[in-house]
């Protein structure tokens, strides 16, 4: 079985429509962001205590709201977690050393005697430690992408690497984009998915990268727009299969693998196919675009 | 057939046997029931556990701590070592706690990392952990000397308070003031208290408007100062840890005045124990029980011979916990006692608290992450299954797409997982890494991208084929032609990877691992292993049709 074998799509042909989809996507993103003030971040990012919370039995979001509320914490947030007998509660300590889950799980058991919580996770950060996760996170991505652009200008040519990592910025843009638009937080775990975005982006891009630098010496002569072209069909399948694959594992972990990793997976699973379409529709065709105006300017001043 | 691919044979052969051996170890574990568990003896489990996959917190519940120590207000040569003996001092109150496999680890130069798998009470390990735990014997000020501070303090309070506005109004009318309005006036902290003896109580509510005034105050200028050190007072005012009531409604903590100096502290504690009936009226609730050094047996019997009659008290983290009466000459060699309204765990921490000696900072936790048993049980159910089906829709797509080949890749994809489990149990590192749930989901991952290392290798094959080449050319110039490919894509994932080892935490680490390893494993299953089984059938059984 085969599919996808010697196609002749013209993929650099659409590759300004390509570019308005892509900056329609970002823009979009990017207004959400501005507009909730900055990417939500979770408790790993910002301090606070989390506690997850099962009841017995169902139990209305706005019931736990009023039996906090009535110890005075009208002000933590509230979210239903999976299954409807089940939520995640954040707030903030109000003294230091507080047990804040003591004090939540005993106002929650007292206002609802006839159906107990019991706590499922509890996590609880200080807001110094929240800072240094977020420098170290900023710094992981930080030094992955100087890490990445060295190397693949060693390999290939510096262009090639500006194309990646755009390709890869973009999918972390959009990617953080629709984590704003569906409310999603940022976790130490996403922020581990982004990596892992970054990384599969890359992965896709240089199997094509590769297959342009080989052509580039099988096909002398050719422009370089239709060198770039023909690597793109040519990988078409393997790019089509790996991302299948992949996207069919990823979906099963989103789909099964539980509430406690739904964020990541669903970071994961953008990725994946953000991180193919730019592949195919962001990396190569700025590496064309670099190309083509570098021609045309060095034709220019030898007219001159 | 070359010897070369005799070795490589051989190789992959041995890798796969030693990984599969490896693997056993972990799937023979999980695979026990509870019973079979309780029939093994303890050492054999042990041997078995230490050597099989370990789960994080996040997977068979526990608590992950973080704590700070407040080097702040130590001596310089003390803080130096502050973390050694902290280090040594949790771990042991650890180990007394009971915990199987806990980790506790020094992270930067002023945190320590704990983790406790499979824990069941966490406050209670919290406490036991975090406590400073410093015991004080020292002296009770004699009753007439109390009463001369605590007039000291009431001037000194009038004065404040006065200027303040705080006093209630002299009387403008000609009427006096009531007894009660002139003693405000006069002693404003005396006013509140009730006597018990010589004791003097304060009602619970008024215990923090206590505290704020005494803030308030230059204790050092306000209490009688050492003879030698003018300005160093030589008293100090200590609650007791314990509520007292008279039956009449109102709830009382006694305020007591203390010397400056400890006659002791809890490192004259050899041992600790709990006993009950240590207090002759509380028979039935236990207390600690302690064992002197030598020295401190000697300076203990000095001064209850001294001081009989007077009151010594037992301080614990500052509070008064018990201030018996000395009858007589405590002969050395005896043992002291902490008594109070304990339970029988608050009384046990208490003993290994003192066994393992206190903490020589105050600890402060910057960092906690629980998980309970039910939902890390939940997540494995959830992750394997995620697994299974991810897997096996994989496996289907290879079967149809790459027909035999396919069941080659497939062949490669399962000795990838072995080689994972087999190094995440087996490598040599301490602690060795746990498996978390991200790092489930790393190797979910892993699966799909194995998976490319083969599909970019049989596409190449399938091309050099559609060239007319026969299969002997198309598999060797396959595989050459695919190997830079898959390094160079492999390399940036593996520089993601790395990154995310060095700079992040917990939950994060656990998933860079799994990525890490599996793309590792993966070059030698998906590359290495799978070329010889297509050597194998095309050089020596001499296949000529290649099912792909």
């Amino acid at each position: 079985m085969e599919f996808l074998v010697g196609t002749r799509f013209n993929f650099l042909g659409h590759r300004r429509a390509a570019f308005i989809l892509s900056a329609v996507l970002i823009i979009a993103g990017a207004i959400s962001l501005i507009v909730q003030g900055g990417p939500r971040l979770g408790i790993d990012f910002e301090g606070g205590t989390l506690v997850q919370v099962r009841f017995e039995k169902p139990i209305d979001v706005q019931e736990i709201r009023d039996s906090l509320a009535d110890i005075g914490m009208a002000d933590a947030e509230i979210q239903r977690f999976g299954e409807n007998r089940e939520a995640i509660i954040r707030a903030q300590q109000r003294e230091e050393g507080e047990d804040l889950t003591g004090v939540i799980l005993e106002a929650l058991n007292e206002a609802n005697p006839d159906n107990r919580a019991d706590v499922r996770r509890q996590e609880q950060v200080g807001p110094t430690v929240g800072r240094e996760l977020r420098a170290k996170a900023t710094n992981a991505i930080l030094i992955a992408l100087v890490l990445i652009l060295a190397y693949i200008s060693i390999r290939f040519e510096f262009k090639f690497a500006v194309g990646a990592v755009a390709a890869l910025v973009h999918d972390v843009a959009i990617t953080l984009g629709l984590f704003s638009m569906t409310g999603r937080e940022i976790s130490l775990p996403v922020v581990a998915a982004f990596l892992t975005i970054v990384g599969y982006s890359l992965n896709d891009t240089i199997v094509i990268y590769d297959r342009i630098r080989e052509n580039r010496r099988k096909l002398y002569g050719k422009s370089f727009t239709d060198i770039v072209n023909t690597s793109l069909n040519e990988s078409l399948s393997r790019t089509v299969v790996t991302s299948l694959t992949t996207l069919v594992v990823v979906l099963c972990i989103f789909l099964f693998g539980g509430e406690v990793i739904k964020d990541f997976s669903f970071a994961l699973l953008v990725g994946v196919v953000v991180g193919t379409y730019s592949s195919l529709y962001v990396a190569s065709p700025l590496v064309v675009e670099w190309q083509v105006h570098g021609e045309a300017r060095k034709r220019r001043r030898h007219r001159k | 057939m070359t010897s070369s691919m005799r070795w490589r044979t051989l190789l992959v052969i041995l890798v796969v046997a030693l990984a599969a051996w490896k693997a056993s170890y972990t799937f023979r574990f999980f695979s026990i029931s509870n019973d079979e568990k309780e029939q093994m003896s303890e050492e054999a489990l042990a041997s078995l556990e230490s050597q099989s996959l370990r789960l994080g917190l996040d997977l068979q519940g526990g608590m992950h701590l973080v704590l700070e120590v407040d080097k702040e207000g130590l001596p310089r040569d003390e803080a130096r070592d502050a973390m050694d003996r902290a280090l040594e001092v949790i771990s042991n109150r650890i180990d007394q706690f009971g915990v199987s496999e806990p980790s506790i680890q020094q992270e930067g130069s002023d945190r320590i990392i704990v983790q406790l798998p499979g824990l069941k009470d966490e406050q209670r390990a919290k406490r036991l952990i975090g406590r400073t735990a410093l015991l004080e014997f020292v002296a009770v000020v004699p009753p007439e000397e109390s009463d001369v501070v605590f007039r000291a303090i009431d001037q000194a309070l009038v004065g404040v308070m006065e200027e303040a506005g705080e006093l209630p109004p002299e009387s403008e009318s000609d009427l006096p003031l009531s007894e009660t309005e002139q003693l405000e006036r006069e002693r404003p902290l005396s006013a509140r208290a009730v006597y018990y003896g010589n004791l003097p109580l304060f009602r619970v509510e008024d215990m923090e408007w206590v505290d704020e005034q005494l803030a308030r105050l230059d204790l050092s200028e306000v209490l009688p100062s050492r003879e030698d050190e003018p300005g160093v007072p030589r008293v100090r005012l200590r609650w007791g840890s314990e509520d007292r009531d008279f039956g009449e409604g109102e709830v009382y903590r006694p305020l007591y005045v203390l010397e400056a100096d400890p006659i002791m502290t809890g490192s004259a504690v050899v041992d600790a124990d709990v006993r009950p009936g240590l207090d002759p009226d509380r028979p039935n609730t236990p207390g600690v029980s302690l064992q002197l050094t030598r020295q401190g047996g000697r300076v203990f019997a000095e001064h209850t011979g001294d001081h009989v009659g007077e009151y010594l008290a037992m301080v614990l983290d500052g509070k008064v916990q018990n201030a018996p009466v000395i009858q007589s000459r405590i002969p050395a060699g005896s043992r002291a006692s902490i008594t109070g309204d304990f339970t029988d765990e608050e009384a046990r921490d208490l003993a290994i608290m003192l066994r393992a000696g206190k903490l020589p900072a105050p600890m402060k936790v910057v960092e906690e992450r629980t998980v309970g048993p039910s939902l890390g049980r939940d997540s494995i159910t959830l992750g394997i299954r995620a697994m299974l089906i991810g897997g096996l829709l994989v496996l289907v797509f290879m079967l149809v797409y790459y027909k035999a080949a396919g069941v080659v890749a497939v062949g490669a994809l399962a000795a990838n997982l072995l080689l994972i489990v087999a190094l995440m149990a087996g490598l040599p590192v301490n602690p060795r890494p746990a498996l978390t749930l991200p790092g489930l989901a790393g190797i979910i991952l892993t699966i799909g991208m194995a998976v490319d290392a083969n599909v970019l290798i049989f596409e190449r094959i399938r091309e050099e084929l559609r060239n007319q080449k026969t299969i002997r050319a198309a598999i060797r110039d396959g595989y050459e032609r695919a190997f830079m490919t898959i390094m160079d894509a492999n390399v940036t994932t593996l520089i993601a990877a790395a990154v995310l080892l060095r700079f992040g935490t917990g939950p994060v680490k656990g998933f860079a691992v799994t990525l890490s390893l599996g793309i590792l494993a993966s070059m030698f299953t998906a590359i290495v292993a799978t070329r010889v089984v297509f050597d194998l059938v095309t050089i020596k059984w001499n296949v000529r049709h290649l099912s792909i």
